[in-house]
């Protein structure tokens, strides 16, 4: 075993835990918590991966800002404790059966594949700023700005719909 | 640059990806706290973009990875938007339970 094997071993682990943790675990809070958790080992990962740029980019934009505004809701809505009522056991059931059946096909589907080693890099600083930036000024130009306009979207509906109504 | 990830095959990478989609996809069956629900989507989305990334480090391309900034802006976006939506859900219902949004299913 490399030792770039363990790293990735260990950070699967912390991933798939603090997964199960935050669909597991009743108190929102909590879940909050473990997703950050799991984002914080996918951005490992992408370090791993020599993504450098991305696993910044990562942590700025989900634990940094989409969680502290999951946070926001959760302690504006005052759910920092379990108000989720008791479920019948029968959804629950199907629903990890489905699930598991989902797994168990999607890994029988690459199970069968000739594992492929990776090739030796062909270029290493992919990840690195320059590239990305090359690469998105230059062949995703438009759906670069198009990604613009779908925010400017997204913020006037989210103050649209947060705005209470006047009668 | 020294090389740190050769001998990690690409199966790897897939089966932690479809683990943790799977997770998601469990999350967003088994819990009634749409918030999250919310949450289990964006493990979802990770999931999605993890694979992409190895895959962009795999074939040598920055494409997989210019990808993944379009799929963190949706994410931004849908999070926003539902959360909002979320705001005022909680506020006619007094709950963020999905149960109590029921008259959808018709």
């Amino acid at each position: 075993m490399l030792l770039s094997q363990y790293i990735f071993l260990f950070l699967s682990f912390v991933a798939i835990i603090s997964a199960l943790m935050l669909v597991l675990d009743k108190n929102p809070v909590h879940s909050v918590l473990y997703l950050i958790i799991t984002f914080f080992a996918i951005a490992g990962h992408y370090l791993l991966l020599n993504a450098q740029f991305l696993a910044v980019v990562h942590i700025i934009v989900y634990a940094g800002a989409i969680m502290v505004l999951f946070l926001y809701v959760i302690m504006m809505l005052n759910l920092n404790k379990d108000i989720e009522p008791h479920k019948k056991n029968i959804p629950k059931v199907a629903a990890a059966v489905a699930a598991g059946l989902l797994l168990l096909s999607l890994t029988a589907l690459v199970n069968g594949a000739e594992v492929n080693m990776l090739p030796a890099a062909r270029n290493s600083n992919i990840g690195l700023m320059d590239n990305l930036g090359k690469t998105l000024f230059k062949e995703y130009m438009l759906p670069f700005e198009i990604s613009s306009i779908l925010f400017l979207s997204a913020m006037v509906g989210a103050v649209f719909l947060s705005k209470k109504e006047i009668h | 640059m020294k090389e740190v990830i050769i001998g990690i095959p690409i199966q790897w990478y897939i089966f932690l990806s479809i683990a943790l989609f799977c997770i998601g996809v469990l999350g967003v069956l088994f819990r009634r706290n749409a918030i999250v629900i919310f949450m289990c989507i964006e493990l979802m989305l990770n999931a999605v973009n993890l694979l992409m990334v190895a895959f962009s480090r795999y074939l040598g391309d920055t494409g997989g990875q210019v990808f993944v900034f379009f799929v963190m802006v949706v994410a931004a976006a849908e999070v926003s938007v539902g959360l909002a939506i979320l705001m005022m859900i909680y506020r006619n219902t007094k709950s963020t339970d999905i149960d109590t949004l029921n008259r959808l299913k018709w």
